[in-house]
């Protein structure tokens, strides 16, 4: 039978598209908006594809569920968004600890608190900072398309799988609630069995996945060959898109929707004489920190522009990033708001005065 | 039962316990006259008699038995506090052919993980949990637990439990027994040869089910902590004997094992390339993918299209249908639903963005070439993002239209009254608005002959994408469509 790649998807059903095409086992989650999409597309296709989809009582019973599948040495998966996140980080801190391959989408919306379901980039500090206790990292994937939701599941696994830790992927509410036209990858075989899977016998005992360890210099060796394997990832696996950087004086740096509303006004700013560009972290942990300071440096840029949907919480790497070379100013909106191109067009051309 | 077990220690102990760090690898971590040692003797002794070894998942817990891996041979894993039963789901779904057992006390299971806890009973997941309830929190120093008996004194009530700020006991197995899921239910303690007998009855009951996958299995143990409660070890029997077996009785509250048959072992996931094809992408279709390129002018920018009007009117699977159309001739293209504060009060728009290019943010606040209004209020609303020389089209039955520019092309349609009249339900209004909306291009000459030609072809392919087992819907949108055109072409 003839088959076609092409469809129109949601993100949020991109992403399950992704995940099963990626070789995912199981999935397990609790229901929020605007996340919703991902529980309804893997409630429907899980099972048709012979995987386990199944709905947890709770974001904490998930992110515990998820766990147990990954540990016992299956590709796996969760979803939610901002205050579900907040509720599994008990959880990703275990699973970092224990170094367990695992994904989860953050279809991020509006906080504090309860906040409302719109668009909002503020989950950065909670994914990307730790969020849970420990000295411990996750790697971020941020789509900025339905077509990067579907082909960065894919990343995701492979990421996860290879560095032994958590990935998140990180889109806001209008990434996962939009449609756009998508091309399926080829699906191909991905044989998955690790080694260090719980129970597997080795030598004649069975393994065991643990992060208890009473003694100081035991607990503390492991710390330092986590910090070894995050300083790896940090030297390996940074990426980003650029957009007229080269003769650029002034950089936006916008990830998710913020870097497609950039895009569209950098154009109406080029066409008005403003040399004006932009970073796209494709990735936020780790942050794209060597392409940005070669930015800084390169004799044209004379600052920055963060455009956040969050009272300002990816500004703080750029500046680190650059360390302070250039001047790092914010155009953010909260609530759910989403900035128009006209809107960044004029912030842009405010910054271009004072730098 | 007796021939195979022998005196001395089960096999599915380690021995020495290699995994326990420091120079003692004789003996368990726990305090003199402690529970669990025996506890954990009647597991392995089960582990091994049913032969599971090989493939169990032992749950360890946070608490006393955090160690619980230093002695059993078996598959392990450290969960958070309380979240025993949630990670041995995950597991036991994950592994289908795998043994779980899940170890608790009575503050990981019946505090802070009472959800999971009861959650997985509910769910009749196939694992077997052993519960020591010793009436306090052991691993902590000797704190209230939801099991501490009403008047007794811990570290945290120095002043004795009183029911009337702190609760009452909580009696975990006969909670259990309120849910229909669970097989076997059953209290046993531990404080003479006698109760030891019986509970190892349990015990290997529990782990029978596990192996022959009956379903949740639950054996509370009332077990002894005399260094936390500060007694010797004739008080702490005295204690379990005369307080808490009055308080939590023994015996046997359910058990529907014989009643249920043996559970099978579904498959497990796997990862087929030819069922993924199948299931998920969509099958080829001659009329559909990849055939043309639209050459018209109109195309060599982005072309912005918003539809508004209340929810139930189709108004966003309008804007689907045209997206799909724009999809199959090769376009990008972008769907964007109103989401967030606007969609309350039953109001419902979208944008859709057609182009060659990359599509920049897929939301329009201006610049929109072709508006779709089916209530005044979206009309009002949105107007003015519409380009002076854009296209309106407006329901005519529900809009007034206010002063608007002379360049600007509005149609009014009663798109409701055509669907209901010629196509027999005002379910296809949208079909209606796209026949409609290919009139007016054409009229207005804004495409090329071909691609004019094509437009119902693409609009056939998207529908018969969509509705490709329903026939009789495939061709109700045909009519639709050209109800639609006759219907502005008067």
């Amino acid at each position: 039978m003839a088959y076609s790649n092409s469809l129109m998807l949601k993100g949020n059903e991109a992403v399950i598209h992704g995940a099963l095409i990626a070789g995912c086992d199981c999935y397990f989650g609790y229901p929020i908006t605007p996340a919703s999409e991902v529980a309804h597309s893997a409630a429907k296709l899980f099972p048709m594809l012979n995987r386990v989809f199944l709905q947890a009582e709770s974001e904490i019973g998930a992110i515990n569920m998820v766990m147990g599948a990954a540990a016992a040495g299956k590709r796996t998966m969760t979803a939610s968004s901002g205050l579900g996140i907040s509720l599994k980080q008990e959880g990703v801190s275990y699973i970092a600890a224990l170094e367990l391959p695992v994904v989860i989408v953050d279809i991020t919306r509006g906080g504090p608190g309860l906040g409302n379901i719109g668009p909002e980039q503020s989950d950065y500090f909670q994914v990307c900072k730790g969020g849970g206790h420990g000295s411990y990292r996750c790697l971020v994937l941020t789509p900025n398309s339905v077509q990067e939701m579907c082909d960065m599941a894919r990343t995701a696994f492979d990421l996860a799988e290879k560095y032994r830790m958590p990935c998140y992927i990180m889109a806001d509410g209008v990434i996962g609630q939009m449609m756009e036209s998508v091309r399926l990858p080829e699906p191909e075989d991905r044989p998955y069995d690790p080694e260090w899977k719980m129970g597997k016998a080795v030598d004649g005992k069975a393994n065991i996945v643990t992060s208890i360890y009473l003694e100081h210099n035991d607990l503390e060796e492991i710390n330092r060959k986590l910090q070894k394997k995050y300083a790896e990832v940090q030297a390996a696996e940074q990426r980003s898109e650029e957009l007229y950087t080269d003769d650029a004086e002034l950089v936006i740096v916008a990830y998710g929707i913020c870097s497609r509303v950039a895009a569209g006004a950098i154009e109406q700013l080029r066409a008005e004489g403003y040399k004006v560009g932009m970073l796209r972290p494709q990735r936020v942990w780790p942050f794209p920190s060597d392409a940005l300071m070669k930015i800084a440096t390169n004799g044209k840029c004379k600052g920055f522009l963060s455009v956040e949907l969050s009272a300002g919480q990816m500004i703080e790497d750029v500046r680190l990033a650059i360390e302070c070379k250039k001047p790092v100013h914010l155009y953010n909106r909260m609530g759910g708001n989403v900035p128009s191109c006209d809107e960044v067009v004029e912030a842009a051309k405010k910054v271009l005065k004072e730098i | 039962m007796s021939e195979k077990i022998k005196f001395g220690r089960s096999p599915v102990f380690f021995d020495p316990f290699e995994r326990r760090p420091g120079p003692i690898k004789k003996n368990m971590h726990y305090c003199p006259g402690c529970g669990h040692g025996i506890l954990h003797k009647l597991v392995a002794e089960a582990i091994d008699y049913h032969g599971i070894q090989g493939k169990t998942m032992f749950m360890v817990p946070v608490g006393c038995a955090v160690f619980a891996y230093y002695y059993f041979n078996v598959g392990a894993i450290s969960v958070p506090h309380g979240r025993a039963p949630a990670v041995g789901t995950g597991v036991a779904r994950a592994v289908p052919d795998s043994y779980v057992i899940s170890y608790q006390g009575d503050g990981d299971l019946a505090a802070i993980g009472f959800n999971e806890f009861l959650q997985a009973a509910n769910r009749g997941e196939k694992i077997s949990i052993f519960f020591v309830n010793n009436s306090n929190y052991g691993m902590t120093g000797g704190q209230m637990a939801p099991t501490t008996l009403p008047g007794q004194k811990t570290a945290t009530t120095p002043f004795g439990r009183n029911v009337l700020t702190d609760g009452f006991p909580v009696h975990v197995a006969e909670m259990v027994n309120t849910l229909t899921a669970p097989v076997y239910i059953e209290r046993v303690a531990l404080t003479s040869t006698a109760r030891i007998m019986n509970a190892k009855k349990a015990v290997f009951k529990a782990i029978e089910n596990l192996k022959n996958r009956k379903g949740f299995s639950f054996v509370e143990v009332l077990a002894p902590c005399p260094v936390n409660l500060k007694m010797t070890a004739d008080q702490i029997n005295d204690f379990i004997e005369n307080q808490m077996i009055p308080e939590f009785p023994l015996g046997c509250i359910r058990d529907r094992s014989a009643e249920v048959e043996n559970g099978t072992v579904p498959a497990p996931p796997a990862h087929d390339v030819e069922s993924v094809k199948k299931v998920l992408f969509p099958p080829a279709m001659e009329d559909a993918a990849d055939i043309k390129e639209n050459t018209s002018e109109i195309f060599n920018r982005e072309l912005r299209i918003k539809m508004a009007g209340f929810g139930g009117q189709g108004i966003l699977s309008l804007g689907i249908t045209l997206a799909n159309m724009a999809r199959l001739r090769n376009f990008n293209v972008s769907w964007m639903p109103s989401y967030g504060p606007e969609q309350r009060g039953g109001a419902a728009s979208c944008a859709v963005i057609v182009s060659r290019n990359r599509i920049p943010s897929p939301m329009i606040s201006k610049d929109c070439d072709l508006l779709i209004a089916t209530t005044q209020t979206a009309l009002d609303k949105y107007v003015g993002e519409l380009k002076n020389d854009g296209i309106l089209i407006y329901d005519n039955t529900a809009v007034t239209l206010p002063e608007l520019p002379e360049t600007m092309t509005k149609v009014g349609v009663d798109a409701v009254g055509i669907a209901s009249r010629d196509v027999g339900s005002p379910k296809f209004v949208n079909s209606v608005l796209i026949g409609v909306l290919s009139v007016v291009l054409e009229q207005k000459g804004l495409l090329n002959a071909e691609d004019q030609a094509d437009f119902e072809q693409a609009f056939t392919a998207a529908v018969r994408e969509k509705f490709g087992k329903k026939p009789g819907a495939v061709e109700s949108n045909a009519q639709a469509f050209a109800a639609g055109r006759q219907g502005i072409a008067k």
